[in-house]
């Protein structure tokens, strides 16, 4: 029985039984057409293909559908390959756990918020929030980000997440960063020139990689800029190579420019500011 | 710069009975006891914080801790507390911190509550000879039950109901991370729940992974700003999640665990480098709003395979009502209401003094406003900050929580004296601190059994109330303001708390 009003996500959400003619099996690739589907519906068919014994999932006529992903949680670990055609709605891929997950278009806010293990590719722009307090894995971003991307991202030990943005972000990028590595690419800048502003504020650990103009009063106080090292290459090599390979770009025009690199000038930005 | 703070304590020691055995010297760790070059015992005084380790350790009985009666001009105004807190500021620029939950003297409305008792006309109920259910089930509750009838005595709930967490006893221990506190702190914690049939709550520093296959199912993990080793193994492992938004203790700031005790294991847990500041942000960043709360509650509903309770855990503020509310529009099972007297393990004292409003006036106000809106049954209410006795969880019940969280009161059963030290890492007992010499002093096992003790205790005295009320199980208790009558209360507080004076 459906409770009226109250609860946006859960009223009239069909049972799976109901949703079978959304989905076309082809060994071990479904096909979900997720045009009038709700959140849950979504979700619910996602895990139910997975558990099904499919191992990458196509979705059409997505319509803002959220957390695409983040239901395929499954104990054993299985990895599985979605493709997405259409726009995900917000929290794509939240709390990801290994799969793959690549958008033929724009995300919305808070694509792979707290993120565990795995890759999330966008051929578009991604929203706010992008890749908050993620922890493992990697998100690749063709375009821009809106605000606040990379915020408290963190990393322990091996487990370090990246991130990379063809455009730039807007303000607040890696703001409280705890570690991990964000790299921004600038591609198709205006004047060559960032516009973000306090990046990096609170940032006390990680490393973000500026590719474009950057004035000092555009980061924040507790960052600050270090020469790039050989080993600073290897790491772009790797991920812009990356990056070069899923969008097309040329990975030596791409790192035939100066980079800025900004890492935290302390591990305790805090700590001096209290009376014991 | 030399200190112009007064001392806080005389530490004297009864040279007759004093026996030189050194205790004293291994027990405190904020270095009060030395010996000098003879081998007698000396005693820096200025550093003594009243933890009263010492004086219970010592085999002799030969140590007296108390006041400092030196003190400034008496002056009601200029208080020593204000005297003392400017001269520290004054030598060292920084924010006052402090532990524990606010110790100034507002005024306690438990205090002014008093329960009612049968007499004649309903009989009491004798606890100890008839079944009293003190059994809560936490979570939301459908609007209503389809039962379906099959036969003379099969009846079957059509209604698909919802994850709840079910309680053998009101009360739970609220969030405190390891971290916050030690490993062995909470391992008593994790095991006295699971012993007792209650939930602990791991608080924001992650769950270590061996006590997960034990513990989880008597777990409620945590989900906060720092979300510090929140991956869907750690989400899934537990019997409910809870969003912590804000703590009664610090509403509307966030956290910091000082590097110096992200230790090895602790940098484990928290999955973050040893040695880094855990820096919780005072708000999350994906919520800016009661639609940012829902999706972030949705979220955590996906990743759980809506297979668990969430809750949201908030500060008791001023317009707690309302954002009760539409927290749970937002989706919450289980609101977490936590009271300005509630403890922390570091806190600006200015804000632990001055920010956030009773618990008890908090319930009341979110029982009254989500029971007139309709959706009472849609979240289950926890009430903590600052519950002292078993007749504290009875009148939170009976204003209108489901349940109560204790922190305060169970750290005080392991040994906790409130000596609001908790900030410096160096606690004796073991509690509050990340120092292997000093977390080795308790021990887990006792440690539960004292908390189980406690549990126990409470709940018995819990059933003897009800009983008086001839009431048989504390879910009747639930939001009952008729059991409760105010007493030395002005009408605006009767009103408020939705209860009646005495003698009406």
């Amino acid at each position: 029985m459906i409770e009226k009003g109250i609860d946006s996500y859960l009223s009239g959400v069909r049972r799976l039984n109901v949703l079978m003619e959304y989905v076309k099996f082809n060994q071990n690739v479904a096909e979900i057409n997720a045009s009038d589907l709700r959140h849950k519906e979504l979700n619910d068919l996602m895990r139910f293909c997975a558990m099904k014994g499919a191992r990458k999932i196509i979705l059409r006529n997505v319509y803002g559908q959220r957390y695409i992903g983040t239901r395929l949680y499954f104990p054993k670990n299985i990895k599985l390959e979605i493709e997405i055609y259409g726009t995900p709605g917000n929290d794509l891929g939240a709390f990801l756990n290994g799969h793959r997950i690549v958008v033929h278009g724009n995300a919305q806010d808070g694509i792979g918020n707290t993120m565990n293990d795995g890759e999330i590719i966008v051929k578009g722009r991604g929203g706010d929030v992008v890749a908050m307090a993620m922890r493992g894995g990697r998100i690749f971003i063709r375009d821009s980000v809106g605000y606040r991307a990379a915020i408290h991202m963190k990393e322990y030990m091996d487990k370090i997440p990246v991130l990379v943005i063809g455009g730039t972000s807007q303000d607040f990028l890696g703001e409280y960063m705890a570690g991990g590595i964000v790299i921004v690419l600038g591609i198709g800048l205006k004047n060559g020139k960032h516009k973000a502003h306090y990046i990096g504020t609170g940032m006390h650990g990680g490393i973000i990689y500026l590719r474009g103009k950057i004035e000092k009063y555009q980061l924040g106080k507790e960052v600050g800029i270090v020469e790039m090292e050989k080993k600073d290459w290897e790491i772009l090599e790797r991920h812009v190579g990356d990056f070069s390979k899923y969008f097309g770009y040329n990975l030596d025009d791409l790192l035939s420019e100066k980079f800025t690199k900004l890492i935290p000038v302390s591990k305790r930005p805090y700590g001096r500011i209290y009376a014991y | 710069m030399k200190s112009y703070l007064l001392h806080d304590f005389i530490v004297e020691r009864n040279k007759e009975r004093c026996i030189n055995c050194g205790a004293c010297i291994n027990q405190c760790s904020f270095g009060v006891f030395s010996k000098d070059e003879k081998g007698d015992i000396k005693i820096d005084e200025r550093k003594c914080v009243g933890c009263l380790r010492c004086v219970i350790f010592c085999p002799a009985n030969a140590l007296v801790v108390r006041h400092n009666p030196t003190t400034y001009r008496s002056n009601p105004y200029w208080t020593r507390e204000f005297i003392q807190d400017i001269k520290k500021q004054a030598e060292t620029g920084g924010v006052v911190l402090t532990g524990c939950g606010s110790d100034k003297p507002y005024k306690i409305y438990f205090d002014h509550l008093l329960l009612n008792a049968s007499q004649v006309t309903n009989p009491s109920i004798d606890p100890l000879r008839e079944p009293m259910e003190l059994r809560v089930f936490l979570g939301k509750k459908p609007d209503y039950l389809e039962i379906e009838f099959n036969g003379a005595d099969e009846v079957e709930i059509k209604t698909e109901l919802y994850p709840n967490l079910v309680a053998e006893t009101p009360i739970l221990f609220a969030g405190m991370s390891y971290g916050a506190i030690s490993y062995n702190a909470f391992k008593a914690l994790a095991m006295a729940a699971s012993e007792f049939g209650t939930y602990f709550n791991t608080g924001e520093g992650g769950f270590p992974k061996e006590l997960r296959e034990k513990y989880g199912k008597n777990a409620i993990v945590q989900c906060a700003s720092g979300r510090f080793g929140v991956d869907p193994e750690y989400l899934n492992c537990a019997a409910a999640v809870e969003i912590k938004i804000g703590q009664g203790a610090k509403p509307g700031i966030g956290g910091h665990l000082p590097g110096e005790k992200v230790t090895d294991k602790i940098s484990a847990t928290r999955m973050i480098p040893e040695g880094t500041d855990a820096l919780s942000p005072a708000p999350q960043h994906d919520i800016y709003s009661i639609e940012d709360l829902s999706t972030l509650i949705y979220a955590l509903k996906e990743a759980t395979n809506y297979e668990k309770p969430i809750a949201v855990k908030i500060a008791a503020v001023h317009n707690v009502a309302a954002i009760a509310s539409g927290i749970v529009r937002a989706g919450a099972d289980i609101v977490v209401i936590d009271g300005f007297r509630g403890g922390t393990g570091a806190s600006p004292k200015i804000i632990r003094d001055h920010v956030g409003i009773p618990i008890e006036v908090a319930i009341a106000a979110v029982d009254r406003r989500l029971r007139k809106e309709k959706i009472r049954n849609k979240c289950s209410i926890i009430a903590s900050g600052g519950i002292r006795c078993s007749a504290d969880v009875i009148k939170a019940i009976a204003l209108g929580a489901d349940a109560v969280y204790i922190g305060t009161a169970a750290l005080i059963a392991m040994g906790c004296t409130m000596c609001q030290k908790c900030h410096t890492g160096k606690c004796n007992w073991g509690i509050c601190t990340q120092d292997p010499n000093l977390v080795k002093r308790l021990n887990p096992n006792e440690a539960a059994k004292r908390l189980i003790n406690l549990l126990r205790g409470w709940s018995l005295e819990i059933k003897e109330m009800l009983g008086g009320m001839g009431i048989n199980a504390i879910e009747s208790l639930k939001g009952n303001r008729d059991q409760l009558r105010g007493f030395g209360l002005e009408d605006w507080e009767l009103e408020v708390l939705g209860v009646k004076g005495a003698g009406e």
